[in-house]
C-alpha cells in the first residue's frame, strides 16, 4: 500500500501508551525481580543484597506453604465450578424460552456489583446467627462458623468467588453457543436424539476451545483473588484463608518486608506466566496474532 | 407423549433458571431486607423475617448523614471517567500503527504489548506503588496528584490496544487512501476517518473499562491515605470499621453505594448481555 505517513509517525502514535506500559508494567516487572534479591528487614532504607535468601526463607516458611496450598485449593475448587455451572446455565438460556433477557440480567448482576459489596453481603449471610445457618437448621445441620472455623473459612470465601463469576463465564459461553451450526441440532432432532445426547455430541465438541479458554481465564483469576479475602477474613483464622496475593499484600504493605513480598510476587509471576502460555498456545483467538 | 416431554423439559429449565437467578440476587435482597428493618426489630430473629415488620428508611438516612457518599461518588466518577477517557485515546492511538502501518520494530512492540497481558497487577503492585511515590502522585502531596496516582497506572492496557487494533483491521484500506488524496494528514485520517468507524468498539471498551475502574479496590486501598479521595468501594469497606456491629447501617450503606452501578448496568444492559462482546474478554 501507498505510504502516506512519514517514518517517525508510527512511533508518535505509540508513544503515550508506551510511556504508561513501560512506567507501570515493564519497570515494575523488572523491579520486582531485583527487589526479591534484597533484604529490607533489618533496615528499610538500606537494603542488603542477599541473593536467593528471600526465596530460601519463603520455601522454609510453613506459613508460605499454607498459603500455596490454600491458593491451590482455591484453584482446584473454584475452576471446575466456574467451567461447568456457567456452561449448563448458558445451554439452558440458549434454548428458545421466554424471559431470556430477565434471566441474563439477574444472573449477570453479581458480575457488575462491586466485589466489596458482594463480600459484605455474604459476610452477613454467613453470620453465626445468620440466615444461612437458619437454612442449615431446617435440614437439621448444626450451625457452621462459616468465616471463623479454620476448616471452613477458605471454602466460604471460594463460594463468593464462584457466585460472582458465574454470570461472566455464562456470557462467554453464550457468545460461543451462537457459533454452533443450527442444522446439526436439527439433524439430531430428526434422529430423535434426547437433549442430553444432543449436547454431548454437538454442543460440547464445538465448545471445547471456549471451555479451554474459560478454564485458563478462571485459573488465572483464582490466582489473583484478593478482595473477598481482605473484606471477609483478612486471611484468617490462623492463615486458613490466606492465598498468595493476600500474603504479598500483607508482607509488602503491612510488614514492609519488601524482599519477601517480591520473592513471593516472582513466584506468582511464574505461575501466571505458565498458565498464560498454555492459554495463548492452545486457546487464544486471532486477536493476538500479528 | 412428545408434547408432554417438551413441556416437562421447559418446566425443568425454567425452574433451574429461576433458582439460579434467585441465588444470584438473594444476597442483595437479604441486605436490602436488613437495611429496611427498624431499630425495634431483631435482625438476628429466629426464624428470620424477610419482609420487615416496621418498614423504614431510617437506616439509609442515618448512614447517609455519617458517610459522605456524594464525595465518594464524585471521586469514583473522576477516577473512572478519566481512566475511560485515557484508555480510549491511548488504545486507539497505539492500535492505529499496529494495525495499519509498517515500521521498524513492529514485531517487538507487538509482542512486548502482548507480554504485559501475562503480568498480573497483583504481582507488581509493590514496585508500582514505589514508582507512584517517587513521582509524588499521592494524595499526601495534593488531591490532584492523588487522582493522577489513582488513574495513571490504569491509563492503558494491552486488552484495549488489541481490541482497537482488531477494529481498525476490519476497515478497508481504501478509506485511508481516499482521505489522503483529499488532503488529510495522518492525524486527521485517524481522528476524522478511522475513529468514527470504530465507534461501537470504542463504546465496548469504554463500558468495560468503566466497570473495571469503578469496582477497583486493591489499588486505591493501597495508595489512598485521605478519606477525601476515597472511591465508593473503599468507602464501603470502611463501613465495616465505622459501624462494627450495626448491620442495618452497613447494609444500608452497601445498598446506597450499589445504586449508581446498577443504574449504569440497566441503562447499558444490551452491551453486557447481547453475547457479542467476544473481544472484551479479559484474563
Amino acid at each position: 500500500m501507498y505510504k502516506y505517513y512519514k517514518k517517525y509517525v508510527p512511533y508518535l502514535f505509540l508513544l503515550p501508551a508506551a510511556v504508561i506500559l513501560i512506567l507501570f508494567f515493564f519497570i515494575p516487572f523488572f523491579e520486582t525481580i531485583v527487589l526479591s534479591f534484597f533484604d529490607y528487614n533489618s533496615n528499610i532504607y538500606q537494603p542488603v543484597f542477599v541473593s536467593l535468601d528471600n526465596y530460601i526463607t519463603l520455601l522454609k516458611s510453613p506459613v508460605f506453604y499454607k498459603v500455596l496450598w490454600n491458593t491451590f485449593i482455591y484453584l482446584i475448587v473454584a475452576v471446575p465450578f466456574l467451567v461447568v455451572f456457567p456452561l449448563i446455565i448458558a445451554i439452558m438460556i440458549n434454548q428458545k424460552i421466554k424471559g431470556i433477557t430477565l434471566y441474563k440480567i439477574l444472573i449477570y448482576l453479581p458480575v457488575i456489583v462491586s466485589i466489596v459489596v458482594a463480600a459484605i453481603a455474604f459476610k452477613w449471610l454467613y453470620a453465626q446467627q445468620g440466615i444461612l445457618n437458619y437454612f442449615m437448621a431446617l435440614f437439621h445441620i448444626p450451625a457452621i462458623s462459616w468465616l471463623t472455623d479454620p476448616n471452613v473459612a477458605l471454602y466460604s470465601v471460594i463460594i463468593v468467588t464462584i457466585w460472582k463469576g458465574i454470570g461472566y463465564y455464562m456470557m462467554i459461553y453464550l457468545s460461543a453457543l451462537m457459533g454452533v451450526p443450527k442444522d446439526l441440532y436439527e439433524a439430531c432432532d430428526i434422529d430423535g436424539a434426547n437433549p442430553v445426547t444432543k449436547h454431548l455430541t454437538v454442543t460440547l465438541p464445538h465448545l471445547m476451545p471456549t471451555i479451554g479458554l474459560v478454564t485458563m481465564i478462571s485459573s488465572i483469576s483464582a490466582m489473583k483473588v484478593f478482595v473477598e479475602i481482605y473484606v471477609m477474613t483478612k486471611g484468617g483464622p490462623l492463615d486458613a484463608s490466606k492465598t498468595i496475593v493476600y500474603y504479598i499484600y500483607e508482607r509488602a504493605f503491612e510488614n514492609l518486608d519488601l524482599g519477601i513480598a517480591s520473592a513471593a510476587s516472582v513466584l506468582l509471576l511464574l505461575i501466571v506466566l505458565v498458565l498464560s502460555i498454555i492459554n495463548f498456545s492452545c486457546f487464544e483467538n486471532k486477536q493476538y496474532q500479528l | 407423549m412428545r408434547n408432554f416431554k417438551s413441556i416437562s423439559r421447559g418446566f425443568f429449565i425454567h425452574a433451574t433458571l429461576i433458582a439460579v437467578s434467585l441465588l444470584s440476587i438473594f444476597p442483595f435482597l437479604w441486605l436490602m431486607s436488613t437495611a429496611m428493618k427498624g431499630s425495634t426489630e431483631n435482625i438476628f430473629q429466629y426464624p428470620p423475617v424477610f419482609f420487615p415488620e416496621h418498614l423504614t428508611w431510617e437506616n439509609f438516612k442515618g448512614v447517609w448523614h455519617q458517610i459522605p457518599f456524594m464525595l465518594y461518588f464524585l471521586n469514583s466518577m473522576i477516577v473512572a471517567g478519566f481512566t475511560v477517557l485515557l484508555n480510549l485515546i491511548l488504545s486507539a492511538l497505539a492500535a492505529y500503527p499496529l494495525a495499519r502501518m509498517d515500521f521498524r520494530g513492529k514485531k517487538t512492540v507487538f509482542y512486548a504489548t502482548l507480554a504485559t497481558i501475562m503480568i498480573p497487577f497483583q504481582a507488581i503492585m509493590l514496585p508500582v506503588y514505589l514508582i507512584v511515590l517517587k513521582l509524588h502522585m499521592v494524595d499526601s502531596v495534593s488531591s490532584v496528584m492523588g487522582y493522577i496516582g489513582l488513574i495513571l497506572p490504569f491509563a492503558v492496557n494491552a486488552f484495549g490496544i488489541f481490541l482497537m487494533r482488531q477494529a481498525f483491521l476490519a476497515i478497508p484500506k481504501e478509506m485511508e487512501e481516499a482521505a489522503f488524496v483529499d488532503g488529510c494528514n495522518v492525524f486527521q485520517i485517524w481522528w476524522k476517518v478511522l475513529l468514527p468507524m470504530v465507534k461501537p468498539t470504542l463504546a465496548v471498551l469504554a463500558i468495560f473499562t468503566f466497570i473495571g475502574s469503578w469496582g477497583e479496590f486493591l489499588w486505591p486501598s493501597i495508595v489512598l491515605t485521605k478519606k477525601a479521595l476515597y472511591t465508593l468501594p473503599v468507602g464501603v469497606n470502611d463501613l465495616q470499621g465505622m459501624f462494627s456491629a450495626n448491620w442495618r447501617f452497613i447494609a444500608a450503606g452497601s445498598i446506597i453505594a450499589t445504586i449508581p452501578i446498577l443504574v449504569f448496568f440497566i441503562a447499558m444492559q444490551k452491551y453486557f448481555i447481547s453475547g457479542e462482546n467476544d473481544g472484551a474478554v479479559k484474563g
